[in-house]
């Protein structure tokens, strides 16, 4: 069977895919949907899979996974999950509007939307093609650019399944959105790839959760893209929670777009996968915006986690600020590379950046590499990184007091983790993943 | 309780101890003293087994046990105990937390159950008043921002917490002021019994004026060359370390 793979060519393996996709989905896709999914597979070929000397692939061998792992792939299948395996999955304690996909579909029985529909409109994406027409083609795939990406093209090309979000104008959505994307590869290998669009309304606040989580012993693909637009005033916290097995491989862009006076707060956990891949970014297109992205990622065997990061300051006297940290044990790989544009008319622009790893391994690896491209004369930008070992003379403090050296690296670490965990807001969610940190540090 | 016998040491192949004899039975109050640069701090960190020291001979006895075979936590638990000369800070550990992670490891290792949150806190609330320490900076990360004499007053107030048998104070006296001097010296004082001892590290004769030792010896180029009671410190103090230097070297030639 494997040796069948091996054989197969990764872009034949994709174009059946995508013929096959054809086939199931034209006829009930509206024209925008398919004229879009076309020009994206177009953009795909014209692109091509990004090849060894690619920059913006570096340190993230996306393509040598497809061709080693997924040639020869098929979509998908629609799968059911138990309630009782959502279970384990699914967060307690915290009343939210809940959206569960498997293998990138939705899933009807599981999702539950309990804020009042002038408050918010759910629906799935292709429902929102025709329902929301006006708003689906002002802005879907506007943002999550497919002539730049291969791997956005590609999820704009397999575009089926995924949510389209409307926040009203002047609204605070209490109950918070949270979807689970699992992934269910027990009886085959999947690939799969969501799709959301997240409109945001004036003056409004909303949370997004976004979990991706598997289950199954085969190796699973997700290629998700999610765009925002943050209107007018609005205030969004966006979460991204990783926990996938380590049979999984993530590839995933959240596009940002705001507005004026707008404030977008980003905070990526990652706590597992094969290879993980993020892509954040947020374009600030008109003035007094704020961006805050935080992320932890706490890697070990060979796990390998790559986060880029992309802020484009377009306009003047915008903030962002941002903090990545990571934990590396064993033989893991982390990526991080932080991109700020500051374009010549935004001046007055504040952006930090900042990137700190503590790596617990000889054998672990982290490139980071900050990027500032600064066109404006009157900005303040800073950017910071450091990569190293627990303090010694923290440890020793520790330890002369009494403290086993295992219990005292994990303190340290808690410690380390704490500076982007303490800026969730979402309490249930905060103090989970407190709990899965403690109990992975005290292994 | 504690004898060390010809203790030799160095850091990265330099030697600082250079034969190191020194008894301490419990109940007794021990000052260190000597110029800068003779050894004193290097023997604290010995003793508490901070690993870029190396030991090249002798051998240190601490209740039976060979002190330089445990662990640094080891130490701590048979009733070792360091105030460190300049105290770690580290933010997003709390003061709180790791207390009583340290008191409760402390008390696994002696079988001892662990306290728990009520009985912890009340024994807080009791060594805190012994060391006058504030409510609000136990809320804080440990010694995150304090002040110099904040940090040295929470090294007298861990020691209350954690009741050693053997304290080792290096240097608290170094930048205090006369009323911290007064509140740490009164914390050890109270802590004092016939069942504990006490090692003074200092430079300056200013902290025997409160802890009052029963012992006095002068370190010199890692070595112990002159031994006696308070009286010694006193005269230390009025005539300064020259006579001794004077001494040590003529008497080497």
């Amino acid at each position: 069977m494997s040796q069948i793979a091996d054989k197969a060519d990764i872009k034949d393996t994709l174009l059946a895919n995508f013929e096959a996709l054809k086939r199931e989905v034209e006829a009930k896709n509206n024209a925008v949907l398919n004229e879009n999914r076309n020009a994206a597979f177009a953009a795909f070929e014209k692109l091509g899979l990004p090849g060894a000397k690619s920059e913006y692939y570096k340190y993230t061998d996306i393509t040598k996974v497809l061709k080693k792992q997924f040639a020869g792939h098929s979509l998908a299948p629609q799968v059911k999950i138990s309630s009782s395996a959502l279970g384990s999955i699914m967060l307690e304690d915290l009343e939210a509007n809940v959206l569960v996909f498997v293998n990138g579909r939705y899933s009807k029985e599981h999702s539950n939307i309990i804020s009042p529909a002038n408050e918010l409109v759910v629906t799935e994406l292709s429902e929102a093609a025709v329902a929301h027409k006006e708003d689906f083609e002002k802005h879907f795939a506007k943002y999550a650019n497919v002539s730049e990406d291969a791997f956005t093209a590609l999820n704009t090309a397999f575009t089926q399944e995924g949510a389209f979000i409307k926040v009203a104008e002047n609204k605070i959505i209490e109950k918070p959105i949270i979807f689970y994307f699992i992934t269910d590869s027990s009886s085959s290998q999947t690939v799969s790839y969501p799709r959301n669009l997240f409109l945001i309304g004036e003056n409004s606040q909303v949370n997004f959760v976004e979990s991706y989580q598997s289950i199954g012993e085969e190796r699973n693909l997700t290629n998700s893209v999610t765009e925002i637009v943050v209107g007018e005033n609005a205030y969004v916290n966006y979460h991204k929670i990783q926990a996938d097995g380590e049979n999984a491989y993530h590839i995933g862009t959240t596009q940002v777009y705001q507005t004026a006076k707008s404030t977008f707060n980003a905070i990526t956990i990652t706590l597992s996968g094969a290879v993980v891949r993020n892509n954040l970014n947020i374009v600030l297109d008109a003035e007094n915006c704020e961006s805050h992205m935080y992320g932890l990622y706490l890697l070990k065997d060979q796990q390998h986690v790559d986060n880029h990061t992309m802020v484009d300051h377009k306009k003047p006297n915008c903030f962002s600020n941002e903090l990545y940290k990571g934990v590396m044990d064993d033989k893991s790989t982390g990526v991080f590379n932080g991109r700020i544009f500051v374009r010549q008319d935004a001046q007055k622009t504040n952006a930090f950046q900042s990137n700190k790893n503590i790596i617990i391994s000889d054998k672990a690896n982290m490139y980071t590499k900050p990027q500032l491209e600064i066109w404006a004369d009157d900005v303040k930008c800073s950017h910071g990184c450091t990569t190293g070992q627990l303090d010694e003379e923290q440890l020793f403090y520790l330890r002369a007091r009494g403290i086993d050296k295992k219990s005292a690296k994990a303190m340290l670490l808690q410690a380390f983790a704490k500076d982007v965990l303490e800026n969730i807001k979402i309490e249930p969610l905060k103090k989970k993943l407190e709990e899965i940190l403690e109990a992975r540090l005290h292994v | 309780m504690l004898s060390i016998k010809n203790l030799q040491a160095s850091v990265e192949g330099k030697q600082i101890l250079k034969g190191i004899n020194l008894e301490v039975k419990a109940g007794e109050v021990h000052a260190i003293m000597g110029p800068n640069g003779s050894g004193k701090s290097t023997l604290a960190s010995v003793l508490a087994g901070r690993e870029e020291y190396d030991v090249n001979e002798g051998n240190v006895e601490f209740l039976g046990k060979d002190l330089l075979e445990l662990s640094p936590e080891d130490r701590a638990r048979e009733g070792l105990f360091l105030a460190f000369q300049y105290p770690i800070e580290i933010p997003g550990v709390s003061s709180t937390n790791f207390l009583k992670t340290a008191l409760n490891q402390i008390r696994e290792y002696h079988g001892e159950e662990p306290l728990n949150a009520v009985e912890f806190l009340s024994t807080m609330k009791e060594k805190m008043k012994l060391v006058e320490i504030d409510q609000s900076l136990l809320n804080r990360s440990l010694n995150e921002g304090f002040s110099g004499g904040e940090k040295k007053r929470n090294e007298i107030f861990q020691m209350a917490m954690l009741e050693p048998k053997l304290a080792i104070l290096d240097e608290t006296d170094s930048g205090l002021d006369i009323d911290a001097l007064r509140v740490v010296a009164n914390g050890v004082n109270t802590l004092k019994s016939p069942e504990n001892a006490t090692i003074v590290v200092t430079h300056y004769q200013r902290l025997l004026d409160y802890i009052v030792p029963d012992f006095v010896h002068v370190l010199y180029k890692g070595k112990i060359v002159k031994s006696g009671t308070k009286e010694l410190a006193l005269e230390l103090e009025e005539r300064g370390y020259d006579w001794i230097i004077k001494e040590v070297e003529e008497s080497a030639v």
